[in-house]
């Protein structure tokens, strides 16, 4: 029961690591035109 | 009158399909053998551009929609102006300079892919990209290579004209709060996840039993992950709770920011003392939650808002000024000052107000004053700025400009609309005060009689209390539902701007419908031809040289592909056209005009004005003289030429038929009308069209002609909407710019498809679909959500009474309040995204 003290911190580290790709996606506004690329994706050839 | 079959027994349509758009090709514009056909000129430029660059596969695309090609043909010359630049391009050190236009014209997908592939057609062009949404294209360019007007006149060539965006500051400062609410939900939601992961190997410790070393590691872990997200993404409350207590108002955020403190230093004091329950994971997520809530509102009030600055984007920016030497520039519009002088060409969009000084045309003003007949403008008739040259070029001084013009002071009025918007936002708020207030008496009192009782749990259970009420589900409820059915309307092609407009919807109130453009179809076409069969080709080939609206509606009336040969013709502006063709005499032309031509007797046409001594006749009469026209004896014969556009055809000096154009009302206008009267509106009509057409239009789709208001310029549609605003909430629903200063002033303003871009970014609503049919099922479906809400709304408050009663009689523990809180939310988001209030066939 005691490896809950190692992986508890470690799942949290990985939590963390995929806040900080969040937050750097948001502040760089791929979450800005939420319409727009679904088009494109289908259209492109 | 003539009956329908009647009227429309000459009218065919030929069968050939232009090669860009698929829609039918024009008598006129056929070319007999030609493999290729096109509607129009825009469509045959757009048809090589994409062949020219290898894109033929725009054809393949499937959600290409049926539209043929609006350019303006303008030479954009002013973007490449110094002043523009500063004021709209940004450079980098690197040489790549950057713009934001907002496009006309973009309706679909095949939209974005066209507009992403200007770098294929301009070289020197990297980077353009089109979010749909907003009409808003993003173009990078190497300025060392091509030039901005070039871009923009290859966009134009597409079917895109392109204005320069004029909310650039505001925009960014946008983006920056969207993108930061956007990072502060992301990291609360994380962090309250994991704290209720933590919460939940608490719990089931409390149930089953726990080491005390596992109960205090998973305690600390919790108050680690609560704190930042109190202090980053909860800050927002505090700051707002703050600035509550300063100002002395009552708000929402203030028992939140109370509940989300004491709930946290509890829970400290519990953790430190290794007693109790800590709270963190009811206060994690209920910053969570609540800011979920938030940012779906914000959202919906963004759209809202956004108008007033598309609308001043589409102000002309170029002007065409004549110097004291006769030299013409190309220079800014905002430059421009009373005295000027400017020369206005055919296709242009008046810059100013002023006066015409010399030449002859006909202006489109139907974007002003809603009349949708061109007007004739000669020397010495005043016009005014956004109205639009349809014939010939004039050249006029200018007299008022800028922020003094009509125009601008149209879009004045429509921001003050947007802004007097504001008494609603402040009743919610004064409700939530109410509610602050008897959450914070109820804790305390809470408190205080726990007190005697027993000490431990006094704040405990106050605690408790002001977390259970906390209107995490409540605060859901509205937006959600809201968002919910905006998400569906605009799958049925109804574009909802913001939740006001659907709670206003949902109660009959007064109901004001344009004509022009909204209960008829909004251009000219053909209603009635008289006369025999043979004259049809001589008119036909005449007109087909013509850009007259009028020539339009001729070879869209009259399906006729083989035509005789025209030997001579002559255009006289704002008159009509004289020719020979085939070896005859002909002319085509307004009443006047014809019979000057051919020399007939005037004292024949005042003796016939003589004997129509009813009154409308009469106002009808006086109409048609001032837009040039005189009544014949042919004409009086027949008094469905009210408001109707007569053209007279002579050949070989004899009046030999007559054709009327019109603007045929909608086909599903009557059965909409009904259908509102039925569920309780006051449906009436407000037009800048002749009190007399007004009253036809109301007799036909059954509007008491007491609610039809004819004559009515914008200022006095606004009027007339903010007198009825004053006593009851008003929905306009219109399509014009004449409109639009009455869309903002309204409680609801709804836009209808084919509108002015300006109209539709005034309104709440806009319909993309045509008719009057979505109206109705927008306002059904207004009612529905407002069912939805309601349902959410008992319902949450059913989960706070009995969380209040538990609470306060000491009966909840931290088990129970946290699986109640998400409870009572995730009841509210099945409710919203379950009901159907916008669907194929909903009643």
């Amino acid at each position: 029961m005691s490896v809950i003290f190692l992986v508890l911190p470690l799942a949290l580290l990985i939590v963390a690591a995929a806040v900080a790709a969040f937050v750097w996606a948001a502040r760089r506004g791929q979450y800005d035109d939420l319409d727009t690329p679904a088009i494109r994706a289908v259209q492109d050839d | 009158m003539l009956d329908t079959a009647e009227r429309f027994a000459h009218i065919e349509a030929t069968d050939v399909a232009c090669s860009h758009c698929g829609l039918v090709v024009p008598p006129g514009y056929v070319e007999p053998g030609a493999e290729r056909q096109f509607c129009c000129i825009g469509c045959r430029t757009v048809w090589s551009i994409l062949h020219e660059h290898g894109l033929e596969r725009y054809y393949q695309l499937p959600d290409r929609s049926e539209q043929p090609v609006r350019s303006t043909g303008r030479r954009y010359d002013d973007f490449d102006h110094p002043a523009f630049r500063s004021l709209y391009v940004s450079e980098s050190p690197e040489g790549v300079a950057r713009v934001e236009l907002y496009l006309e014209g973009v309706h679909c997908g095949s939209c974005v892919w066209l507009v992403e592939r200007v770098p294929l057609v301009v070289p020197g062009v990297l980077r353009a990209e089109l979010n749909i949404r907003r009409s808003l294209a993003t173009i990078e360019w190497t300025p060392a290579t091509t030039s901005l007007s070039s871009i923009a006149r290859a966009l134009d060539s597409l079917g895109y004209p392109a204005h320069p965006f004029r909310g650039m500051a505001r925009e960014q400062h946008r983006r920056r709060e969207d993108r930061g609410m956007l990072v502060r939900i992301g990291v609360a939601g994380a962090l309250s996840m994991n704290v209720m992961l933590a919460s939940l190997a608490l719990y089931s410790g409390w149930l089953d039993g726990m080491e005390a070393q596992y109960e205090r590691f998973f305690r600390w872990t919790a108050l680690s992950l609560t704190l930042p997200a109190l202090v980053w993404p909860g800050r927002l409350f505090f700051i707002s709770a703050w600035a509550a207590l300063r100002t002395r108002t009552l708000h929402m955020d203030l028992p939140i920011a109370v509940a989300l403190v004491a709930g946290f230093t509890r829970g400290v004091m519990n953790t430190v003392t290794d007693t109790g329950p800590v709270y963190f994971d009811g206060v994690a997520m209920l910053v969570f939650l609540l800011l979920c809530g938030r940012y779906l509102q914000l959202r919906g009030q963004r759209a809202a808002t956004d108008s007033a600055e598309l609308l001043f984007s589409l102000a002309p920016t170029t002007a065409r000024v004549v110097g004291p030497d006769g030299e013409v520039r190309e220079t800014p519009a905002e430059g421009l000052v009373p005295g000027d002088v400017i020369d206005v060409w055919a296709g242009d969009t008046l810059p100013a107000d002023g006066i015409v000084e010399s030449g002859v045309s006909s202006l489109n003003v139907a974007m002003l004053t809603g009349e949708s007949r061109p007007v004739t403008t000669r020397p010495g008739d005043a016009v005014y700025g956004g109205t639009l040259n349809v014939e010939s070029a004039i050249r006029v001084r200018v007299t008022q400009a800028g922020e003094e013009s009509r125009l601008a002071k149209i879009v004045a009025q429509v921001e003050e609309g947007a802004r007097r918007r504001a008494p609603m936002v402040l009743l919610a708020d004064r409700l939530s005060g109410w509610f602050t207030a008897i959450v914070l008496v109820l804790a305390a009192v809470v408190a205080a009689a726990w007190w005697h009782v027993d000490q431990s749990t006094a704040i405990d259970n106050a605690i408790a209390l002001l977390v259970v009420t906390c209107p995490c589900a409540l605060a859901l409820a509205t937006p959600l539902a809201v968002t919910a059915s905006i998400g569906r309307a605009a799958q049925r092609g109804i574009l909802i701007k913001g939740g006001d407009a659907l709670e206003r919807l949902s109660k009959p109130s007064t109901l004001i419908l344009d004509k022009t453009g909204t209960l008829t179809e909004g251009s000219h076409s053909l209603v009635a031809f008289e006369g025999p069969d043979w004259v049809k080709p001589l008119v036909l080939a005449l007109e087909a040289e013509s850009s007259h609206p009028l020539a339009h509606a001729f070879r869209e009336g009259l399906g006729l592909t083989v035509l005789p040969r025209v030997e001579e013709s002559r255009h006289v502006m704002g008159a009509g056209i004289e020719g020979r063709v085939a070896g005859r005499d002909v002319v085509v032309g307004k009443p006047s005009f014809v019979l000057t031509t051919i020399g007939a007797d005037r004292t024949t046409i005042r003796a016939d004005r003589a004997i129509t001594d009813n009154a409308d006749e009469r106002k009808t009469a006086d109409q048609a003289t001032a837009f040039g026209g005189t009544r014949t004896p042919e004409a009086s014969a027949l008094s469905s030429a009210r408001g109707l556009t007569e053209v007279l055809i002579a050949v070989d000096r004899t009046v030999v038929g007559r054709a009327l154009f019109g603007d045929a009302i909608r086909s599903d206008a009557a059965a909409a009308v009904a259908t509102l009267k039925r569920a309780g509106w006051q449906v009436g009509i407000a037009s800048g069209d002749a009190q007399s057409v007004v009253d036809d239009v109301a007799r036909a789709v059954g509007i008491a002609s007491g609610r039809a208001i004819g004559d009515a310029t914008p200022e006095g549609k606004l009027a007339i909407v903010q007198q009825l605003a004053a006593e009851e909430p008003v929905v306009m629903v219109g399509d014009g710019v004449n409109d639009a200063a009455a869309i903002a002033a309204a409680s609801v303003g709804i836009a209808v498809r084919g509108g002015a871009e300006a109209s539709l970014a005034a309104a709440d609503v806009s319909l993309t679909r045509p008719g009057l049919t979505p109206l109705v099922e927008l306002i059904m479906g207004a009612r529905r959500t407002m069912g939805v809400i309601r349902l959410g709304i008992i319902l949450s408050l059913a989960y706070n009474l009995v969380g209040v009663a538990l609470a306060m009689f000491g009966l909840i523990n931290p088990l129970f309040a946290a699986v109640m809180m998400p409870a009572s939310s995730l009841t509210v988001i099945i409710v919203a995204w379950r009901r159907r209030t916008f669907a194929e066939g909903a009643p």
